[in-house]
């Protein structure tokens, strides 16, 4: 388990942030740039040294301000895939795989070198030098080596922002796979909401130096934080459910979702797969009354938890839709003539083809 | 062959001095090359002049101050005698020594802008893989620095084969000691028919020298290649 409890001042930026970790699975540090994600990153790897705080990795203490206690960066063995993949030019990929693995301790070895290989699918860049290998090649070594440095903790800076989106669909795979089978916590800084959505398993929202949310995928995805973050338009709750059916000849797939279900474009999913879908907050239409004679394949009945201004012609509405959430925004006229107040009954419709693009496999299913 | 005995003593003693010079002040190069890229110290730029200063001294001038410290009566030179039993003045070492003073700018300089160009960012990488100070100066920094390292040795034993005025003034000259391919073609200028010799003592000069500097270009453009640049 990580936790961090750090304040660093750089110039007139100011970071103050604090949260914990889980043993294993995937914390994304998302925000914009420039919100101090890096620097997060650089203080717990040691690269930066906090002004005050600390810093626990299990039952080790890395920093702490008031015992004076400072691990120098090569004995916390934190692996660290940096923004740029920073292979060493002079070795061939091998040396660069073995490089940490080398000044690893025996007893600390946990992941052995034909393991990455095969994971990462290495196999035929092992004998090449850094410069030989696309981006996405050069950072799929540069994950095996902080891999391979038997790390208790992994640290990954936005491993896919310099790459095209064809370069990031063929890293993807690779990134989940890991956090599926690696036992140590990874901490993965993004700026773009979609990897947070297809990877984290907690999410730590940054915004200029400081932690304004934290909590699971879906929990975080309703907090009105994100707005200013991820813009107006692409707010939206994420639930998160099992496939409980599969249509053949519609080839749609029903998802229980809360005390409904939701039908979904998913091909080849598989009946008892669990999968989070992010349900635009812009997309939800709202009825006070079932509706009828609709082509929307989706309707789930709920009630107005809260009701939450967002521009000056617009609201944002939670719904509970029983053991979980939505968020739809609604103009403020349609809302006054509805009479949409909180614990009202409605039923929210969403058209199974906005939902493209926003199913996602859920961690671990 | 073309060269007369004594001719060939010279030459291969410009070899042997320029080697010498080079091996004595490589290692002190890389670490002041460092100590002046890396390191902010009070006096950084006074030491930086200081260093640099035999490019713009007259060689006598460096030649006149080696013999004052390490002449026989000198305190560095009677110190070694004491300690070592090693004689600097009149001996081949001496003119090494001379030689070494004299490249040093040199090698320092293209030691130090390759260890500028060395990308700070693959030094944290191997720090956060497990590297130490001293195992990443060997394993990262050092080799990436190669370029420089080789580019400055080169131009310095190049330079050092046609080193003069230190040599004659701190070592004097010394036929089989000292006499390097400078100081026969200079003695050979002043003899009456020294005229064919110093010809020839020209030709080697130029054509050493000119190798030298081919071969650092050929080995820093492999190297180069080597690191994908």
């Amino acid at each position: 388990m990580l936790s961090v409890r750090l304040k660093k001042r750089q110039g007139a930026f100011e970071l103050n942030i604090a949260f914990e970790s889980t043993a294993s699975g995937l914390v994304a540090l998302f925000g914009r740039s420039g919100c101090g994600k890096t620097t997060t990153v650089n203080l717990i790897a040691g690269l930066l040294r906090p002004d005050e705080g600390s810093i626990r990795l299990g039952d080790q203490v890395l920093y702490d301000s008031d015992t004076g206690i400072n691990v120098p960066v090569e004995h916390r063995r934190i692996g660290y895939m940096f923004q740029e993949p920073r292979l060493f030019p002079h070795l061939s990929v091998l040396g660069n795989l073995r490089y940490g693995d080398k000044r690893a301790p025996r007893a600390a070895r946990h992941i052995e070198l034909d393991e990455v290989v095969e994971l990462l699918g290495l196999a035929p860049l092992v004998g090449r030098r850094a410069w030989q290998l696309s981006g996405g090649e050069k950072r799929r070594v540069a994950l095996g080596r902080a891999l391979l440095s038997q790390p208790r903790l992994l640290l990954l800076d936005e491993p896919l922002a310099a790459l095209d989106a064809a370069r990031r669909e063929e890293l993807m795979p690779y990134l989940a796979r890991l956090r599926d089978r690696l036992s140590i916590p990874v901490i993965y800084v993004s700026h773009e909401f979609d990897e947070v959505l297809r990877l984290a398993t907690h999410v730590v929202l940054l915004d200029a130096g400081s932690v304004v949310a934290q909590g699971d995928v879906a929990s975080v995805s309703r907090r009105p934080e994100l707005r200013a973050i991820v813009g107006p338009e692409a707010i939206g709750a994420v639930v998160e459910g099992e496939i409980e059916a599969l249509d053949a000849t519609s080839g749609l797939a029903r998802v229980r979702v809360g005390e409904g279900s939701l039908s979904i474009e998913a091909e080849g999913a598989r009946v008892g797969q669990r999968v989070r879908v992010q349900l635009l907050a812009r997309e939800l239409i709202l009825a006070v009354e079932p509706p009828r004679g609709l082509s929307v394949r989706n309707c789930l009945r709920g009630s107005v938890r809260s009701i939450a201004p967002d521009d000056a012609r617009s609201e944002l509405l939670e719904i509970d839709i029983g053991g979980a959430s939505v968020v739809a925004r609604v103009t403020t006229a349609a809302s006054a003539e509805l009479a949409l107040s909180v614990g009202r009954t409605v039923w929210v419709l969403v058209k199974t083809v906005s939902l493209r693009g926003r199913v996602y496999q859920a961690v671990g299913g | 062959m073309l060269l007369t005995d004594a001719e060939w003593v010279a030459v291969h003693l410009s070899l042997t001095v320029a080697l010498r010079s080079v091996l004595m002040s490589l290692p002190l190069a890389i670490a002041i090359a460092w100590l002046l890229a890396r390191r902010r110290f009070p006096g950084r730029t006074l030491f930086d002049a200081f260093v640099h200063l035999p490019l713009v001294l007259p060689p006598v001038a460096v030649g006149y101050v080696l013999l004052i410290l390490f002449g026989r009566h000198g305190p560095l030179g009677a110190a070694l005698e004491r300690a070592f039993g090693v004689q600097l003045i009149f001996t081949r070492n001496g003119a090494a020594l001379a030689t070494a003073v004299m490249t040093f700018p040199v090698m320092v300089r293209a030691i130090r802008i390759s260890l500028d160009a060395v990308d700070r960012g693959l030094e944290d990488a191997a720090r956060s893989l497990g590297a130490g100070a001293f195992d990443r100066f060997c394993t990262i920094t050092l080799p990436l620095m190669m370029p420089g390292i080789l580019a400055g040795v080169i131009t310095a034993f190049a330079a050092g084969l046609g080193e003069f005025g230190a040599v004659i003034t701190f070592v004097s000259n010394i036929p089989g000691e000292t006499r390097t391919v400078p100081l026969a073609l200079y003695t050979a200028l002043q003899s009456p028919n020294g005229n064919a010799s110093a010809a020839r003592l020209a030709v080697i000069a130029f054509t050493l020298g000119l190798t030298g500097l081919l071969l650092a270009e050929l080995l820093v453009r492999r190297v180069h290649r080597r690191l994908g640049r």
